[in-house]
């Protein structure tokens, strides 16, 4: 397997209380409860985390894009990308991904990608998202035309990337009369393009085809519907004529680990708990804004969680690791937990998140040193 | 009572409820879609042909990929008056349907003789922010459209069939379409209300808070010769609150000057 260390840089100072008092940690909670100093503070910290990673051995540092919340200090992830590049020589660096239908012209997303990977002389994996639904509250984007945006970006970039310029993109929503790209990607053809999705069969089709063969990256989900995801990618692939490697699957992460039991589950505690109910939780109207996804796919998305009853923000440590959405314990359950996923999908790519929810630095860089340790060789 | 009935156009059909004789009326819904029959369309019945056609996208129709933004809307709509239209209609229409009303003015009223906006979308007044029903879960955006809670508590006691809530679900998804961005604004709709010249009444409830009552003035300014009507303790849903004093405040204006 492969490792990849990665973090939200979530907001930890954030006043829980100030927080209650709004219906979400995305878009409506008020930017006077970010304070700058301890903002520069925590991107030292996470920054410091992600190179430590390469020096315990990750094969990846990764980080992602979300807009205006406290879930995740990264609007910009290439810019974090950039600091990482100069910080670091030999671990590749992932952006998973740049929400590509929020731009107006992916043209800027096909010239920074090309740019780090310049920089880094080809150790760039970009990841295409199409961010979640708050993403279009925050930046004005019709939710409607996410899915079309998303694949005529991608057909742009990597046009751009791969054909000779100067040529005409004629799109849809994207119409440029040149594309002719300085610098041009470091890697042949382009980078590698990942998927993170919270696994929609039209992505996981899409992701699977043979002209794309995209690694697709299962993201915070409970460990039966991570098996689920990415055997139906395999299964897609089948249909396509193919067998999937498990350099194509990803699983995503919160990962825990120390010397027993009891303190796993109390020290990831504060932290798993936090993510899910304070910083993740959205209501549905900012959650699926109409459009987000098709309507057939919200029909049974509603039916779905009408059938689970789930009350929302009462997740706990317990109710998490029971499902498997978090993976807790000592280097030897954590490792037959991931192993038995492992085994059930020949998952190849484990991207963890050993950083997560309010946890401090100390705990977060104890976890990941065990996690190098104890973990990861048993199950290279 | 009215007829269910089907109207085709562009090779979309879509439903249409329709009752009563005489002079036509058209009526464009809102974002919430095909309204329930009520004692307004009842009222209107007395005297006029009411025609209320559900807008191409929302409920089980189908809108073909051609129909993406409210210019595709209005022109859609020119295409329904030239098959439906004959003889003039009076064209009313209700916030979403009234912004699409005003756009097909500005483009061609040959098949129009009047023009009654309620409430409708469609301009900005700078400064003056207007609602955010796309963030409003249900219970706050009917307790947000209309000004009598107990209205908006029985409104929200009906519990609607799940045919009801999947016709919901496509509703929601085309007016996204429609008002997403910019919210609820065509910017240049402003420039060209000046070629309206039909008679025209704007509608406004005092206590709109999803499109507060300085739009209605901001219209008034903008259609040369318009009237403005603001009906008192009244919300975003003039013809649910109200039903009769809105329909009595239309017909009396197609009975004076718009005849």
């Amino acid at each position: 397997m492969k490792f990849a260390c990665f973090t939200l840089m979530p907001y930890r100072p954030l006043d829980m209380a100030e927080r209650n008092k709004h219906r979400s940690a995305w878009v409506m909670l008020p930017n006077s409860l970010y304070d700058p100093q301890k903002g520069a503070d925590e991107y030292d910290s996470y920054i410091n985390q992600l190179v430590y990673a390469e020096k315990l051995g990750f094969d990846i540092i990764a980080v992602n894009e979300h807009h205006q919340t406290a879930y995740g200090m990264m609007p910009a992830p290439n810019l974090i990308a950039s600091a990482l590049i100069q910080r670091t020589t030999t671990c590749k660096i992932a952006v998973l991904g740049r929400a590509l239908p929020l731009v107006n012209n992916p043209m800027t997303i096909a010239e920074e990608f090309a740019m780090l990977d310049t920089l880094s002389r080809g150790r760039l994996i970009a990841g295409f998202v199409r961010g979640i639904g708050t993403e279009y509250h925050a930046m004005g984007i019709n939710p409607a035309f996410s899915h079309e945006r998303y694949l005529e970006a991608h057909d742009m970039i990597v046009q751009a990337w791969t054909r000779p310029g100067p040529f005409e993109f004629e799109g849809e929503h994207y119409n440029n009369r040149y594309v002719n790209l300085w610098p041009r990607p470091y890697q042949t053809p382009h980078p590698p393009i990942w998927v993170p999705s919270q696994g929609s069969s039209e992505t996981i089709r899409w992701a699977a085809a043979p002209e794309h063969k995209y690694p697709f990256l299962v993201t915070f989900a409970a460990q039966d519907l991570v098996v689920r995801y990415l055997n139906m990618y395999r299964d897609q692939a089948k249909e396509f004529g193919y067998e999937a490697s498990g350099e194509q699957l990803g699983w995503a992460a919160p990962i825990y680990v120390a010397e027993t039991e009891e303190r796993a589950r109390a020290e990831a505690k504060a932290g798993a708990e936090s993510l899910f109910n304070d910083y993740l939780y959205n209501p549905w109207e900012m959650l699926l804004p109409p459009g987000y996804m098709s309507v057939s796919s919200m029909k049974a998305t509603i039916k779905m969680r009408k059938a689970l009853g789930s009350r929302p923000r009462t997740h706990t440590i317990d109710s998490l690791m029971e499902s498997g959405t978090v993976i807790v314990g000592t280097p030897k359950t954590v490792r037959e937990q991931i192993a038995k996923v492992r085994d059930q999908t020949g998952v190849d790519n484990l991207v963890s998140m050993l950083q997560f929810g309010v946890m401090s630095d100390e705990l977060a860089l104890r976890n990941m040193e065990l996690f190098a340790s104890e973990v990861m060789p048993h199950l290279r | 009572m009215s007829h269910l009935t089907t109207a085709h156009v562009l090779d979309v059909a879509v439903r249409q409820l329709r009752a009563g004789s005489g002079e036509k009326i058209v009526f464009l819904h809102g974002a919430s879609g095909l309204p329930q029959w009520n004692p307004f369309f009842e009222a209107l019945t007395q005297n006029y042909d009411v025609m209320v056609p559900e807008h191409p996208g929302f409920g089980a129709s189908v809108a073909p990929k051609t129909l993406r933004n409210i210019a595709d809307m209005a022109m859609y709509y020119l295409d329904y008056l030239d098959a439906h239209g004959e003889g003039g209609v009076h064209l009313i229409g209700h916030s979403l349907g009234g912004w699409i009303a005003a756009e097909i003015a500005c483009r061609n009223s040959s098949r129009i003789k009047s023009l009654t906006l309620m409430a409708p979308a469609g301009v900005r007044v700078k400064g003056v922010s207007i609602g955010d029903n796309f963030i409003w879960s249900i219970e706050e955006t009917i307790q947000n459209l209309v000004v009598d809670q107990a209205l908006a508590e029985a409104m929200l006691s009906r519990v609607p069939t799940e045919e009801e809530a999947d016709l919901l679900i496509a509703n929601r998804f085309m007016a996204t379409k429609l008002g997403w961005e910019p919210r609820w604004l065509n910017p240049a709709l402003e420039n060209w209300l000046h070629r309206i010249k039909l008679p025209t009444q704007i509608i406004w409830g005092d206590t709109d808070r999803l499109f507060p009552a300085a739009y209605g003035e901001r219209w008034r300014m903008l259609i040369a010769n318009s009237k403005l009507t603001i009906l008192e303790r009244c919300g975003h849903l003039p013809h649910v609150e109200y039903p009769l004093v809105t329909a009595q405040t239309i017909i009396s204006f197609l009975n004076g000057a718009a005849k």
